[in-house]
């Protein structure tokens, strides 16, 4: 089961004659994940990954000739918002967008476009899916996960593999990790992947990492109260950080008192999530919350 | 990005909002023909002298003198430019006034507040306005919400002239004021949307004693994500106004961030960063800094990354927490054994590998020669770390 990305999920890459791209793609191929082509307009009839995968001028065109339902985009950051809007006009089911520094106002009308077709969106400046020993969709080094029951919900890319790192430290593997991106505007929240892993058997515990800056953290945590009865461990990055400054990420900024670490803590704590307090901590809170 | 309140309101003219005008100096040799300027062409009898430094909280700081004749807006310059302004947002140290804006005074009726900004959690833009003019919002926000009215926007559908009424009448205007509002609310997202902006604020926006309404103060900053496309805005950035040291380290294409305490911080990801920063402190220590060097760290990102870190006096020892995924460890050990041999480092370093090859990185660090504390997990880093630094 898992949740997003599995066995069965068809992958193009949009993107993928770009170095980003046809690297990523040939890691996504070898981890097992089943890719089936590519997108790069004006490059259509060819092929990459040394010919083990045709390249199309467009979504749709991939969509129909290989019956594609997920897209990886590596495309530069002038035209992710286009390429991001054309996944989902084609019909793909699901759109994981990999670039970073897409400007905000073009993601604000993406999310409204993406929004009216129906299609899920992942990102974009995140390392993307990956289910372990199934299917990876993104960055994600597939080396340091392993099969298992805890669900990962991320805003960041490397404090991911730390978490998972420590997961498997500790015996326990993951059904899904997904790293949902630190931009101000992304596809999917961490709510609606709470959801997500609550409705998925395989997943007996979900691990929350977040960090300052906007509601989200929040809105998860309001919602697991009434609607999620798997366990919670949740972490906020950035207790640290000076308000007003951005933090990398364009999303970590603390703007006002409830955008704070600690604030986001307390609520996260008040709402029955097992929020740790050291990043260190992280897998061993999950064991045993779990014993 | 951030602009100076002169540059905005530039940008406010451009787009046919009516401001308060006047000359920006950088010199007091400027001023009396500064004054001479403002009286001649904006027929100003008195005068407003505003510092023009990256900081909000500027009148309270003794940044805005209002002068009722030449004499005393001459001498208000004089002050203001080269003074040390502390503010709420300037930290103890203060920002040093380079550029004093000498602007025409108003007679003001009513004070309104008028703001653009995201709404991270709808994924629209919100058109803000309050009838708390000349405060800061942050208190009315805490204080009494309902004098705070809000308009978010369709995305692709622009401030339509229905919002701009609604707002318009919820500050009660009327008459003429009401109708040059309408029009300035939209131009005014106009230019927030074309120009990529991430905040626009006019605080305050006033109604005149003639009836005009002028925007009295005005503060943009834009999306970093967007300057590409607008070169001309990008032209705007004051160096000035930032740390030397972030600005050197963007050129490396490192995200740096300058903090007060004395364990330095080499990290990969921001999340891992901000982490590693709040491990630091959990132990007892104080992070010295925010150092992303991103996804594609190399011997030369480690150097300059080290390079940027020792500038900073403060640093007693250096955190390296390095999580290999794509980038692999063993080539990171080799650009820190690397930069340590070239660079002479003084102070203790911890370094943290993990992820990719980190077993034969370990080896490299261990056979260098040089001198590294190495560390096995998170939590012996920071505890190994602090202690180096001695705090």
């Amino acid at each position: 089961m898992a949740i997003l990305a599995n066995k069965g999920s068809r992958i193009i890459v949009q993107g993928i004659t770009g170095s980003e791209g046809s690297f990523h793609a040939s890691q996504c191929l070898e981890y097992g994940g089943n890719v089936v082509g590519g997108v790069t307009p004006g490059k259509g009839g060819q092929t990459a990954l040394e010919g083990a995968v045709p390249v199309f001028n467009s979504c749709a065109e991939a969509r129909t000739e290989t019956g594609a339902n997920v897209s990886l985009i590596f495309v530069p950051p002038a035209f992710a918002a286009d390429a991001i809007m054309e996944a989902a006009a084609a019909g793909i089911e699901l759109i994981v967008c990999i670039t970073e520094g897409i400007p905000i106002a073009q993601m604000v009308e993406v999310k409204a476009f993406v929004e009216k077709t129906g299609s899920r969106f992942i990102g974009p400046n995140c390392p993307g899916i990956l289910t372990p020993d199934e299917a990876k969709v993104g960055i994600m080094p597939g080396f340091i996960a392993q099969k298992g029951s805890v669900g990962v919900i991320s805003k960041s890319g490397t404090l991911t593999y730390e978490a998972v790192h420590q997961l498997c430290s500790e015996g326990l593997g993951q059904s899904t990790c997904i790293g949902i991106g630190g931009d101000p505007i992304i596809g999917t929240t961490m709510k609606e992947l709470l959801e997500m892993f609550e409705a998925d058997p395989e997943t007996e515990a979900i691990v929350m990492i977040g960090e300052i800056g906007g509601s989200m953290e929040i809105e998860a945590a309001q919602y697991a109260r009434e609607n999620v009865s798997k366990p919670i461990i949740g972490f906020i990055a950035g207790q640290t950080a000076p308000p007003g400054r951005r933090m990398g990420h364009a999303g970590a900024i603390v703007s006002g008192a409830d955008e704070s670490a600690a604030a986001k803590k307390k609520l996260m704590a008040e709402c029955g999530i097992h929020v740790v307090e050291s990043p260190a901590e992280i897998g061993r809170t999950v064991k045993a919350v779990l014993q | 990005m951030k602009i100076h309140e002169y540059q905005a309101k530039e940008l406010l003219k451009r787009y046919g909002i009516p401001i308060q005008d006047g000359v920006t100096i950088v010199d007091p040799a400027q001023a009396d023909a500064a004054v001479d300027q403002v009286n001649k062409e904006l027929g100003a009898g008195q005068y407003v002298i505003k510092a023009q430094v990256h900081a909000g909280g500027r009148g309270k700081g003794g940044g805005v003198k209002f002068s009722t004749d030449r004499a005393s807006a001459l001498e208000n310059i004089r002050n203001i430019l080269g003074m040390t302004l502390v503010t709420h947002q300037t930290g103890a140290e203060g920002r040093l006034v380079k550029k004093v804006m000498v602007a025409q005074a108003l007679d003001i009726k009513q004070e309104f507040y008028a703001a653009i900004t995201l709404d991270r959690t709808k994924g629209m833009d919100v058109f803000m306005v309050s009838s708390e003019g000349g405060v800061e919002i942050e208190e009315v926000a805490r204080t009494s919400p309902e004098k705070i009215v809000k308009e978010a926007v369709l995305p692709g559908f622009g401030l339509r002239s229905f919002q701009a009424r609604n707002l318009v009448l919820a500050l009660g205007l009327e008459g003429e004021a009401a109708r040059q509002a309408v029009g300035m609310f939209q131009k005014l997202y106009t230019l927030y949307r074309e120009l990529d902006c991430s905040i626009v604020e006019i605080n305050p926006l006033v109604v005149t004693e003639q009836g005009d309404l002028i925007a009295l103060d005005a503060k943009i900053n834009f999306d970093d994500n967007a300057l590409y496309l607008h070169p001309d805005v990008a032209e705007m950035r004051d160096l000035d106004e930032e740390d030397p040291a972030e600005v050197e380290a963007g050129k490396y294409n490192l995200n740096y961030i300058k903090l007060d305490g004395t364990v330095g911080c080499m990290v990969n990801g921001a999340g891992l960063a901000m982490s590693t920063m709040d491990i630091i402190k959990q132990r007892g220590g104080s992070p010295a800094n925010f150092l992303d060097v991103g996804g594609g760290a190399n011997v030369e990102t480690v150097k300059n990354g080290f390079r940027i870190i020792l500038s900073d006096e403060n640093v007693k020892a250096v955190l390296i927490n390095i999580f290999g995924g794509i980038v692999r460890c063993d080539r990171i050990a080799n650009g820190i054994i690397e930069a340590v041999k070239e660079l002479d480092l003084n102070v203790p370093v911890v370094v943290r590998l993990a992820g990719t090859n980190a077993d034969i990185a370990k080896e490299l660090l261990a056979n260098s020669g040089v001198s590294i504390i190495s560390a096995d997990s998170f939590e012996d880093a920071a505890n190994k770390v602090v202690e180096a630094a001695g705090s």
